[in-house]
């Protein structure tokens, strides 16, 4: 239920395992979140914890998933690494400290010295006290891999069926049979819930309810540029901010170039429920802080504005696994600012709990039954 | 307090707006990208301009070089705030937020021309540039010129082009003459109310057939050939669904090429003022108003009509929203009213045929700016729409799909007007907080 | 009107005041200046300010549209393409 790139992900690996997948969507595919947002795919910004497993995981698996494409598919799957700059002193404590902490779980991060920067990005600000090179960061457009996924999918044996909105749920004793939708009542096995930020309005609907919320995050994107950005540069606040629970205005800069030249300049976090309405003073902190980063790109005209609602959850991991409430019912939500990223090792894990496979990683973190996801009182 | 109105276009409908907003009592600011005043009609160059400029700009807060790259709705109650950045594009526009009382969108319309091979060829324009640069600098697009597409306004453009000295070397209406007449001759009781500007059509029609250059209807151009230049024209004959008649086609050497198949209303500032649209066009009511709380909209906007048409619009935008009782507005209503009759009435004469496609190759560019190419995007799979954009880039280059914009909404569905950025804007002004509100350049 | 020079890619270009970049291209005999991603010429298709195809640099300033600027005595217009450095 949801074809953005958690459902495509999904259908892909169930369908692989020889499940017999429909996959379903209210509107068209790869249309919501998924085509809203980037296409980072990060180690850097996470710390030791299961998360990182996660996102361990699902980098192993991404090449191999974007090279099975169909022509006119375009994943642009791109392996250009990532830097992370601080710019004061106490920022520079921090993030060695944060890197320290990544090598000893397994993550490539190496710092780079003044020299080795400025070869690196040599249109970047100086005024930089410390910059981590995390070689394992990469990038995929995110609608056109979520449709290299859904197409893998399809030729696995899945269906699409577009146009078709979940209603609610038909019940026997405790166990969902079949789900009610505006094209008719659908019968299966076992139902996912894979609705991005949509998966908490989506488990009321079918009577067990997930705290799922949305997140807005807008993005700047430039007029085509001659090469100028050649890494994924953040500063080190974009690691304070993914983490942080605070409901106001939070923007860190993220500054990437896609294959087109556009620079994309992101992100701010901020809670508005799901209003989309442009806040002018947004896209102003998103440009400062990205000037900051990069001063030449001063002069460069921004073409668009867009974003979208990161689905997340207020403990900031993702639900991944059977509801203890409803039988047959399963999420595969909550990703908030990574689902592209962990779509991957998502779509495997569910997979490996569905068929009864040994997980590579614990799902234990990724559990429905937690304070987070249940709200007291809802059981 | 006096009404602060804010409007967004000095052509002929804003112009009239601010006059007629002033003259109900409302103070008002009026801003337009261009640094004169006259929108698209009344272009001319700049050292006429100095001595013709008109005079209401002198009665209100004239913006010139003003252009509004966000509408912010920070309150449903209230009209939008109005994001400016003015001055020369240079890299140092200074920003402005307005907060109107009402805000009148008077942004006008732009050419539409549909792709077909060729097109991005230099030396193809479309006809609303010939004619801008005929009349604002004298300057002719070409010495040898052909003028095709659909509409009234090619016989302007042309006589434009033979004031600069161009050789025109025909006018194609691609339309067939059975639907061209038969669009203008519904209900004929009413063509009377535009005589001003049936008047103004046979002038251009006399001054062609002086300088005999052949008028045609039912044929268009279908391909423009050259090397790094247009060099010759492809035409062919065109049934009444502007499919092409096999076999009809002729080649014409030219150095220029003017094509024109009706215009686009330029949306992104209603859209982003949240106005609803009916038919491709900004819904308004009897009094101007849009859906969008102290929002109104007056001229090409709210449907093609010509500049008298814009102008009875702009008068009941600007009085309703300077506070003024619409039950004064009787006359300008009924001219308003004729004027949305002549809107229906051009677009039955000259209609774009379902069939046009038919010229189009796998090779024909439809995004010019990203060059994404007719073929790719028929060959996009069950993906939707915005996944398809993304991935062919269609739409996704510097015009934002102002130009391939209804293109891409005929292939696809997809609503080709949302640009929240509703003009570029440097990300150095951006970084910069607005200077004081309410100031004046 | 009073006459004015310009550069374009260091070529010396005159014109006359008032007249916009694009217009003193064409009056210069010039049909195309900007490069599209493909190395296709491009010139003025719009006239107005909507296509994007005229795009210069001028005095360092990328992704003017050359329609919709004046010329100042003395712009040094460079042209564009998406493969050199800014
Ligand atoms: C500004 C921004 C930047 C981001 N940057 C990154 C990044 O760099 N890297 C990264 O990894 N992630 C990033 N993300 C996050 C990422 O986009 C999301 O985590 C991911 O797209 C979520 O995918 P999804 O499939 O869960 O949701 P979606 O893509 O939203 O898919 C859910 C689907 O469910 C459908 N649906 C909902 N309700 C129903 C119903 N009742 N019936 C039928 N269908 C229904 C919807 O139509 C939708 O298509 C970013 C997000 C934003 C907003
Ligand atoms: C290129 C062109 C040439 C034309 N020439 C003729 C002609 O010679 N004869 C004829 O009969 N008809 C002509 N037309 C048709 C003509 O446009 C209409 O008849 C009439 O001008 C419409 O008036 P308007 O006030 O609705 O819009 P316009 O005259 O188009 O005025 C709209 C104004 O809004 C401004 N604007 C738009 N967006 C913004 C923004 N975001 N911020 C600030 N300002 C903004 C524009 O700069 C423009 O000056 C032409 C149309 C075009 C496109
Ligand atoms: S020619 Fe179209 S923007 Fe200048």
């Amino acid at each position: 239920m949801g074809a953005g790139i958690i459902g495509a992900a999904c259908a892909r690996e169930l369908a692989l395992a020889g499940v017999s997948v429909t996959l379903l969507d209210r509107d068209g595919a790869a249309g919501a979140t998924t085509a809203h947002g980037e296409g980072n795919i990060l180690l850097s910004d996470k710390g030791p914890g299961p998360e990182l497993r996660l996102a361990q995981l699902s980098r192993r698996l991404w090449p191999a998933m974007v090279t099975d494409s169909v022509p006119g598919d375009r994943a642009e799957w791109d392996t250009k690494g990532g830097i992370v700059v601080a710019a004061t002193d106490e920022g520079a404590r921090a993030l060695t400290e944060f890197a320290a902490g990544q090598r000893a779980a397994g993550v490539r991060a190496e710092p780079l010295d003044p020299c080795a920067l400025s070869a690196a990005e040599p249109h970047l600000t100086r005024d930089v006290t410390a910059a981590v090179h995390y070689p394992e960061d990469a990038q995929v457009q995110p609608a056109g891999a979520a449709s290299v996924l859904m197409h893998a999918a399809l030729r696995a044996g899945a269906t699409l069926r577009t146009g078709c909105e979940v209603l609610g749920a038909v019940t026997w004793k405790e166990r969902v049979t079949a789900i009610r939708t505006t094209e008719g009542v659908l019968e299966a096995d076992l139902f996912v819930n894979a609705a991005g930020p949509w998966a908490g309005e989506l488990s009321r609907r079918l009577g067990a309810p997930v705290d799922v919320r949305p997140r807005r995050g807008e993005i700047l994107v430039t007029t085509p540029l001659p090469p100028t950005v050649f890494h994924k540069v953040y500063d080190a606040d974009y690691v304070g901010a993914v983490g942080s629970d605070a409901d106001e205005l939070q923007a860190s800069a993220v500054v990437e170039s896609t294959r087109a030249g556009t620079v994309l300049l992101g992100s701010s976090r901020r809670a508005a429920g799901f209003d989309g309405r442009l806040r002018p003073e947004v896209l102003s902190v998103i440009a400062g802080r990205a000037l900051r980063l990069f001063p030449c790109l001063s002069g460069v005209p921004v073409m668009r504005a867009y974003g979208g609602f990161r689905p997340y959850v207020t403990d900031h991991l993702p639900i991944i696994g059977a509801d203890p409430r409803l039988d047959g019912l399963w999420h595969a939500t909550g990703h908030e600012g990574a689902g592209i990223g962990l779509a991957p090792g998502t779509a495997r894990l569910l997979t490996d709990l569905v068929t009864g496979r040994a997980p590579e990683v614990d799902a234990g973190p990724f559990r429905v039954d937690r304070p987070a996801v249940i709200p007291r009182g809802a059981e | 307090m006096t009404r602060h109105v804010v409007i967004v276009g000095a052509g002929p409908a804003g112009l009239a707006a601010a006059t007629a907003a002033v003259r109900a009592g409302a103070q008002v600011t009026l801003l337009d990208a261009a640094d004169q005043a006259g929108g698209q009609y009344h272009r001319m160059p700049l050292d006429t301009y100095e001595t013709k400029r008109p005079r209401i700009l002198e009665r209100c807060d004239w913006w010139p070089g003003g252009a509004v790259w966000a509408l912010e709705r920070h309150d449903e109650r209230r009209p939008p705030r109005v994001h400016v950045i003015s001055g020369p594009d240079g890299g140092t526009r200074r920003r402005h937020v307005l907060e109107p009382d009402a805000l009148v969108l008077a942004p006008g319309a732009h050419d539409r021309t549909l792709p077909f091979p060729g097109w991005e060829l230099p030396g193809v324009f479309t006809a609303g540039a010939a004619q801008a640069l005929a009349k604002g600098e004298g300057v002719a697009v070409g010495d040898r010129v052909l003028v095709a597409g659909s509409g009234p306004f090619l016989l302007p453009v042309a006589a434009s082009l033979l004031a600069v000295g161009s050789h025109v070397t025909a006018v194609l209406e691609a339309n067939p003459a059975a639907t061209v007449l038969r669009g203008w001759t519904q209900s004929p009781w009413r063509l009377a109310a535009q005589a001003g500007k049936a008047a103004e059509l046979a002038a251009y029609a006399a001054l062609l057939a002086r300088r005999r250059v052949p008028y045609r209807t039912g044929r268009a151009v279908i391909e423009a050939r050259g090397d790094g230049r247009v060099e010759e024209a492809v035409t062919a004959r065109l049934r009444a669904d502007w499919s092409v008649v096999a076999g009809s086609e002729r080649t014409t050497a030219v150095d220029a090429l003017c094509v024109t198949h009706g215009f686009s209303p330029q949306l992104e500032l209603p859209v982003a003022a949240g106005c609803a649209l009916r038919d491709g066009f900004v819904l308004v009511d009897e009094d101007q108003a849009t859906s969008s709380t102290g929002v109104y909209a007056a001229g090409e906007v709210t449907g093609i009509a010509g500049a008298p048409a814009a102008r009875a619009e702009g008068v009941v935008a600007g009085w309703v929203a300077g506070g003024g009782s619409p039950a004064r507005l009787r006359t300008v209503r009924r001219r308003r009213d004729e004027g949305r009759t002549f809107a229906v009435r051009l677009a039955a004469a000259h209609p774009i045929g379902r069939r046009w496609s038919g010229w189009l190759r796998p090779d024909t560019l439809v995004c010019r700016c990203e060059e994404t190419d007719y073929g790719t995007l028929c060959r996009t799979a069950d993906v939707s729409a915005r996944a398809v954009r993304l991935a062919t880039r269609a739409g996704l280059g510097p015009c934002q799909a102002r130009i391939c914009g209804p293109t891409l909404a005929e292939l696809l569905d997809t609503n080709p007007h949302d640009r929240p950025i509703i003009s570029p804007i440097r990300l150095g002004e951006l970084a910069n907080p607005p200077e004081e509100k309410e100031s004046t350049p | 009107m009073r006459p004015i020079r310009i550069s374009l890619d260091g070529d010396p270009l005159t014109g006359s005041d008032g007249q916009t970049i694009a217009g003193l291209l064409l009056a210069a005999g010039l049909r195309s200046w900007r490069r599209a991603p493909s190395g296709a010429p491009r010139g003025v298709f719009c006239g107005i300010g909507v296509c994007f195809d005229c795009l210069v640099t001028v005095n360092g300033v990328r992704d003017v549209r050359a329609c919709r600027s004046r010329a100042r005595d003395g712009d040094v217009v460079t042209t564009q393409s998406r493969a050199e450095a800014p």
